[in-house]
């Protein structure tokens, strides 16, 4: 635990320069990565789905993004007229930043020495650490509710309810997975996080806090952290069958690239937290050359496992229905959030008391699943279910009526 | 040539920083009071618990200024959007007449009061025994440990009880929001016998 050893003895310029240079190099390689995220999107799904994807810009049609971004850049930019000018031009930008300064905590690689300096390879490490991550992410909500509101239409608006609604009920489970992490690190620090991994139990399994934290917070973050991206098989913020293009529908131009710039960058930057929380981030074997070209390589190669499941994913796996996911977020991960950030904890104190908690939970759980199964057979459960189909049809939290 | 405005702000950041939060703060809560427009309030208000969370690092209480987005900014204020713009009153609200006739000279009042009040606390030792303390207390590593130990030493009883009272909210939101949707229904399934009735 302790503070950056940039900031620790006297700051002079060679300190800022660096701390700038940090921040353009982060804004500079987020961009690029970008680009070739969307790209990347591009023909992996395309192989999936039997096509060729794009082709015509540039070598494999690398450069399609940026021909895509170049057009966009020069359309016209419609505002519409029932629209709140004022929010409407502020929601690309609120969902933007967010985007933007969620990837600064993230450690990219070790600890690097430049001009007597020492500097860690992230852009900042501050003390409250992962709960940036979720800070933007609770911001970020106000970018998509905004856009879908001030458009002054029908289906943006429905679209943003749903968004909103869904990421603020996924920000619950995705927080209390990280506590888990939190709670066996003792710190906030994504540093400490990161070098609380490195090690190996037996020399063979890495120290990871997904073996160490056994997979379910692990999986619960993964999820949580896709319905957070408003990504598939948690989409329904732009189902195209239902709601035209969802709260981008009526932007156009350079704000509408904005989103998806947003999006993009958002997918990039969960990805780097989930390795940075559960797979030892920059932690990897040196297998020769120089120190520090290593980690950085073991961190991009992660992460871009993970992006490769993202678009797996969306190849792969059908849409939810609304009831589903929200059954899926409140019913099933926040309570097994909790369960098991409670048998973490009892760990914490002593093996025994983690293990009856674990028992304790399980058979809690079991009990549970039971009676639920049992009340719906007996029937009130189905009522339940029609009073809520007979809500009049305006109530919008409930569009499609189950 | 050195810049030396910029060295001099970041080596003394306190009072530039503080100024700009403040600045932040009050214009932020100006907005509040004179946007016309609902969601351009709530908006407002959003300024406001930046502004605070920025204050609270001044302080290096980093752990309350990440709860302050967090709860305040990313959840609150949500929810009023969500319920300004559910209810659909999110048109423009026409000022001069008002519900309560006297509503103006009594909000006036009872911010003068809350300011008073404000003050004579931060003045005086009759509330807490000690002088309003203003500063750092220790460094900005060990928040949660600090808070962790007083919340879960001195002040369990009022933190247990404010647990309790938020899960008697949370029941009795839910219990209204459920009976409210049965009674709906009901009145809904009466309507359609009644209607089937009278096609006979």
């Amino acid at each position: 635990m302790g503070q950056d050893p940039l900031f620790l003895g006297h700051i002079s310029i060679g300190v800022i320069i660096i701390v700038l240079v940090k921040v353009l190099v982060a804004f500079a390689v987020l961009m690029v990565a970008v680009m070739l995220m969307i790209w990347f999107e591009r023909k992996v799904i395309s192989d999936m789905q039997n096509r060729i994807g794009p082709n015509r810009a540039g070598p494999w049609g690398l450069l399609q993004t940026l021909a895509d971004g170049i057009k966009l850049f020069f359309k016209e930019d419609l505002v519409p007229e029932k629209a709140d000018r004022f929010a409407f031009k502020l929601a690309p930008y609120l969902a933007l930043v967010p985007a933007l300064v969620a990837f600064t905590i993230v450690p990219v690689g070790g600890v690097v020495h430049i001009f007597g300096h020492t500097v860690q390879l992230q852009v900042a490490d501050p003390p409250i650490g992962i709960l940036l991550l979720l800070a933007m992410s609770s911001i970020s909500v106000y970018g998509t509710m905004l856009a879908g509101w001030s458009s002054g239409s029908k289906y943006p608006l429905l679209g943003s309810v749903r968004a909103s609604a869904q990421m603020v009920s996924y920000e619950a489970a995705m927080g209390l997975a990280v506590a888990t992490v939190v709670l066996i690190t003792g710190s906030l620090s994504t540093r400490d996080i990161v070098s609380s991994q490195a090690g190996a139990f037996f020399h063979i399994f890495p120290k990871w806090n997904l073996i160490r934290l056994g997979v379910v917070p692990f999986l619960i973050f993964l999820v949580a952290a896709t319905a957070e991206l408003n990504r598939p098989p948690f989409d329904l913020t732009e189902a195209e069958q239902e709601l035209v293009g969802g709260y981008v529908t009526e932007y156009s131009s350079i704000r509408f690239a904005l989103f998806f710039l947003s999006e993009f960058m958002n997918a990039i930057t969960m990805s780097a937290v989930i390795v940075t929380l559960f797979l030892g981030g920059p932690d990897g074997p040196n297998l020769g050359g120089p120190s520090f070209i290593w980690p950085i390589l073991w961190f991009l190669i992660k992460t871009g496992a993970f992006l490769f499941f993202y678009v797996w994913v969306r190849a792969a796996l059908p849409r939810l229905r609304y009831d589903q996911l929200m059954d899926l977020g409140w019913k099933l991960l926040i309570p097994v959030a909790l369960a098991w950030l409670l048998v973490v904890a009892g760990m914490q104190v002593s093996r025994i008391y983690g293990l009856v908690l674990f028992v304790v939970f399980a058979a809690a759980g079991a009990i549970l699943y039971r009676a639920i199964i049992i009340g719906r057979e007996t029937g009130s459960e189905a009522e339940v279910i029609t009073t809520f189909r007979k809500l009049p049809a305006a109530d919008p939290i409930r569009p499609e009526g189950d | 040539m050195e810049p030396t405005f910029l060295l001099a702000a970041i080596a003394k950041p306190d009072l530039i920083t503080f100024i700009a939060a403040a600045l932040i703060v009050i214009g932020g809560a100006f907005g509040v009071i004179t946007s016309r427009n609902p969601v351009h309030s709530a908006l407002s208000l959003v300024l406001t618990m930046f502004g605070i969370a920025v204050l609270f690092i001044e302080q290096d209480a980093q752990f309350l200024a990440a709860v302050q987005v967090i709860v305040y900014a990313g959840a609150i204020v949500v929810l009023f959007l969500f319920v300004i713009m559910l209810l659909g009153v999110d048109r423009r609200e026409v000022f001069g007449r008002e519900s309560l006739r006297a509503q103006r000279p009594l909000a006036a009042a009872a911010g003068v009061i809350a300011l008073g009040e404000v003050l004579l606390l931060a003045r005086t030792t009759w509330a807490t025994g000690a002088h309003a303390v203003n500063g750092p207390v220790g460094n900005s590593y060990d928040n949660v440990q600090r808070i962790a130990a007083e919340v879960f030493s001195t002040y369990l009883l009022p933190f247990e009880a404010t647990a309790v009272l938020l899960v008697i909210a949370v029941l009795a939101a839910v219990y209204l929001a459920r009976r409210l949707v049965t009674a709906n229904a009901e009145e809904e399934n009466s309507e359609e016998v009644e209607g089937k009735a009278v096609e006979r």
